[in-house]
């Protein structure tokens, strides 16, 4: 019998994942993966709740953050293009004139 | 049997997830998150969530990961990400970082702090609908409004994309 | 017509305002008229005031007139409230009067300079400050009026401020009066812990018929205190040094000064406060024998000077003596009476000296005039007049207020101060002869090219000048012993004390019934006596003044340097001030005050030094710190319970 745990846990496994890959990659597109991983694994958990505790709420909402999803990877990926283009690099560590 | 088969996909996401995240080549990245939303779309339909793994399949794996590749190309990425520069004593940290956090997930699941309310929506009454139709008749009642806003998010971020990745205006 | 007296002060300060906001855009004819025409409509209605006073029985003779309530706090109450009565009528009508003739003097004199409307816009402040310090009828409103008359001061002395000697003795009257200030403000915060008011009529109501006895502690050191505001703005012992220096002002400013406002605040202000003052025998004392002292010290300066105003503003502290001794005998009626011809006699001297200056272009020293008299006769003859007056001839007006001044310091006080007060006498007449003498007889010792350029005063100036001859002819008349029409008019204010020991004007009378006609001789033989002196040493024997200085050359020399008494104060007070100012700067404001707000500053920029470190600018590093803020967040949630 699969229970919510099991869900839960393999979501929280996933999110973990592309928490350090945001950490530890410099290539700015792997980074935006490991982005859309981490909203992946939320939704896994959205459904997994919602399919356990009877609700339609959960897929609905499934729904509107892949719209957001959809909208962010255009933009996103719009912007690594404008920054390659100046900088001729996606690495973040080359855009760092962020600091002090 | 179902249970095996849980195990079976969880296992390939996972272990795709970290050849996303220690994989050099960022087309082996993009075939690899591919690889682990495929995988989320079979959960769903364990999930009885039928509508949203085909929507995972078409939009996630297909639309924006081609967007990603298509990037990917266009930019000729395919470089092997240089280990120079600053921050290389991060990633220890980082991973750290990350089982703490997993701990703390799980934590919170085990004490219990997420009760929820049983809704009406049964897994047997909306299989005797139909979960697609469930969804829409959800999406143009109660959630009209904010559907109708994804659309003008929608609208908004293709004419911000093309502003910015457009060289001149 | 009483309550017209807010107008009193209106114009003034409307004149003020024109001309200081729009006078540099205005012609210097219509700057002259809107000062001189708002003096002289404030005379004109002080006129009426004065008149409508007059209308009124004696005894019904206080009006006070509301403006509105300026400061309430708690049971602390001020209100700009003006107050006529006979004192303050009598004052007004001075002050707006020889003011209003100085103005058209000015007009004359100043009409080269190009601070023309600046001149204007001060000269009216300055009438207007006046007017407010004698029309208040509180403590806290004539404290506004004398600290904006102390301001006014400083701007006029310091009007031609690109001389070093003017901004210097700016600066040394504006701080000196600031000293006396400290005391005048002490005392009405005293008065207020005491009597819980600062209103005139109150105060006075609740000291005669309080619980305050005659020589009460309180009370003499209420007295005390506004003495010692009187003494700096009255330019008496201790602080009279800033008024020789005033004369660096314009002169028609020096003669504002010295005869209608400024040093007469002191003395107005002893004979407002006149209840409080006789019920302080001790006090009274202190304010006689610093008159006294004042007056003989001041004259025997002035026998020696040699720059035409410095002689006149010492004859000024002098007669200025005169009138603290009056008051302080208790003979208030004797002392305002002074004030007044004074202002007449004083006012005339100064404008004529600005005169015999404007003719000799600019020059100040008498050793260099002489045998002007038929090269300027108006001003002469205007000049000899207030010279007579100011020596104390008959029947000029000087004589029957310094002679009344002589009697009652005889009379209520002792003989000591009587003998003060008439070799300060002599002095007068000798100095102000030999004043005479030196500027308008003998031979000319005036430089040749300055010789070429001698003229007669244009008519706006002369003009003046024969008003204030006349009023310093007639101005006597008032206060004719046995017949004083001044006495009777003040009565109300001064007469009819409870614990005034010799109380009001009748008691002189049959107190000495033979003394005031011997007094009179004895006085017109001493300014006879003084006059002549004058006149063998400085026309018939000129070489005998360089004799006698020769002889007696110490004490020349002390005279002199005024007895050294600015030098002795620098070494007292000015240089141990600027000792310990410096240190305090040094030490205290640039080390301690300054080093710990830069110290501040710099562990702050230390601490951001350090961690500055934290922005590294790498995107990976902040959401690090993002992640480990969450991680952070969610244990104090889950645990923090």
């Amino acid at each position: 019998m699969i229970t919510l745990t099991h869900y839960i846990v393999l979501s929280a496994i996933l999110f973990t994942l592309g928490v350090v890959g945001v950490l530890i990659r410099r290539n700015a597109i792997i980074i935006f993966m490991c982005i859309e991983l981490m909203l992946n694994a939320v939704n896994l958990s959205f459904v997994a709740f919602a399919h356990y505790l009877n609700s339609m709420q959960g897929q609905l909402f499934v729904f509107f953050t892949m719209t957001v999803a959809a909208a962010e990877a255009a933009v996103g990926l719009a912007i690594i293009v404008a920054v390659f283009r100046n900088k001729e690099t996606v690495n973040i560590d080359d855009i760092n004139i962020m600091k002090w | 049997m179902e249970i095996y088969l849980f195990y079976i996909v969880a296992t390939i996401s996972v272990v795709t997830a970290a050849y996303l995240i220690f994989e050099r080549s960022p087309v082996y990245n993009a075939l690899y998150l591919i690889q682990t939303m495929v995988c989320i779309a079979v959960l769903y339909i364990l999930l009885e969530a039928q509508f949203i793994a085909a929507v995972q399949m078409i939009v996630y794996a297909g639309a924006i990961m081609v967007l990603f590749l298509f990037v990917i190309m266009l930019l000729n990425l395919n470089i092997k990400e240089e280990t120079k520069g600053a921050l290389l004593f991060q990633k220890i940290p980082a991973i750290f970082m990350g089982i703490a956090l997993f701990v703390t997930i799980c934590v919170i699941l085990k004490s219990k702090l997420l009760p929820g309310k049983h809704g009406e929506y049964t897994t047997a009454y909306v299989n005797s609908i139909g979960n697609t139709r469930v969804i829409g008749n959800l999406l143009f009642t109660d959630y009209l409004l904010p559907f109708e806003i994804t659309s003008i998010l929608l609208f908004v971020a293709a004419i911000g994309a093309i502003m910015l990745a457009k060289r001149k205006l | 017509m009483l309550n017209l007296v807010g107008l009193i002060l209106l114009f003034p300060i409307i004149g003020t305002a024109i001309n200081g906001l729009f006078g540099k855009r205005l012609k210097k004819e219509t700057v002259g008229y809107v000062a001189c025409g708002s003096i002289g409509l404030s005379f004109f209605i002080s006129v009426l005031v004065f008149c409508g006073l007059l209308l009124l029985p004696p005894d019904a003779r206080l009006f006070e007139k509301q403006l509105f309530s300026w400061i309430e706090s708690g049971s602390f109450k001020a209100a700009a409230g003006l107050q006529v009565d006979p004192l303050s009528s009598l004052m007004i009508l001075v002050v707006t009067g020889v003011g209003f003739l100085i103005h058209i003097y000015s007009v004359g004199y100043m009409h080269n300079d190009k601070g023309y409307h600046r001149y204007f816009c001060y000269l009216n402040l300055f009438t207007f400050s006046m007017l407010l310090l004698v029309l208040s009828n509180n403590f806290l409103l004539m404290f506004i009026g004398w600290e904006a008359v102390g301001l006014c001061s400083y701007l006029l002395i310091g009007f031609w401020f690109e001389k070093k000697s003017a901004s210097d003795a700016a600066k040394k009257a504006f701080i000196v009066n600031r000293v006396g200030d400290f005391g005048f403000a002490l005392g009405i915060m005293l008065i207020f812990l005491t009597f819980h008011s600062i209103d005139f009529t109150e105060v006075f109501n609740a000291a005669s018929h309080g619980n305050f006895g005659v020589g009460s502690f309180t009370v003499t050191v209420i007295t005390l205190l506004l003495f010692m505001g009187a003494t700096g703005k009255s330019a008496q012992i201790p602080l009279y040094t800033w008024l020789p220096d005033a004369m660096e002002g314009p002169t028609p400013v020096s003669a504002l000064i010295h005869a209608a406002t400024m040093v007469t605040a002191g003395v107005y202000m002893i004979a407002r406060c006149n209840v409080l003052y006789t019920m302080s025998p001790f006090t009274m004392t202190v304010v006689a024998s610093i008159g006294a002292v004042t007056a003989l010290f001041a004259a025997s300066i002035g026998l020696v000077q040699n720059d035409i105003k410095r002689v006149l503003a010492y004859s000024t502290i002098s007669q200025l003596g005169y009138m603290f001794l009056a008051c302080g005998v208790g003979a208030f009626t004797a002392g305002i009476f002074h004030l007044m011809t004074h202002a007449f006699f004083k006012a005339l001297l100064f404008l004529g000296s600005g005169s015999v200056i404007h003719a000799l272009s600019g020059e100040q020293d008498m050793r260099k005039m002489g045998g002007l008299k038929h090269h300027i006769p108006i001003t002469y003859k205007t000049f000899l007049i207030g010279t007579v007056a100011i020596a104390g001839l008959p029947p000029f007006a000087g004589f029957f207020s310094k002679d009344e001044i002589l009697l009652e310091s005889l009379v209520r006080g002792n003989f000591i101060y009587w003998l003060i007060a008439a070799i300060a006498a002599f002095f007068t007449a000798f100095y102000m002869f030999r004043l005479l003498f030196m500027t308008f007889h003998g031979e000319s010792r005036v430089d040749h090219h300055v010789a070429e350029h001698i003229h007669e005063s244009p008519r706006n100036m002369t003009i003046p000048l024969m008003i204030l001859a006349g009023l310093s002819f007639v101005g006597g008349f008032l206060g004719i012993p046995g017949a004083s029409a001044i006495n009777n008019f003040l009565a109300p204010v001064f007469g009819g004390h409870p614990h005034t020991e010799i109380s009001g004007t009748e008691s002189i009378g049959h107190h000495s019934e033979g003394h005031p006609y011997l007094m009179m001789v004895i006085s017109t033989a001493i300014a006879v006596a003084g006059i002549s002196l004058a006149y063998r040493m400085y026309v018939k024997k000129p070489e005998m003044p360089g004799r006698l200085a020769e002889r007696f050359h110490l004490i020349y020399k002390l005279l002199l340097n005024k007895y050294y008494v600015d030098e002795i104060y620098d070494v007292l007070f000015v240089k141990p001030t600027k000792i310990i100012s410096i240190q305090l700067w040094k030490r205290v404001d640039a080390l301690m005050i300054d080093g710990s707000v830069n110290g501040i500053a710099r562990l702050v920029g230390w601490f951001g030094n350090i961690f500055r470190h934290l922005q590294t600018g790498y995107i990976r590093n902040y959401a690090f710190y993002i992640v480990a803020g969450c991680i952070f967040i969610i244990v104090l949630t889950v645990f923090g319970k």
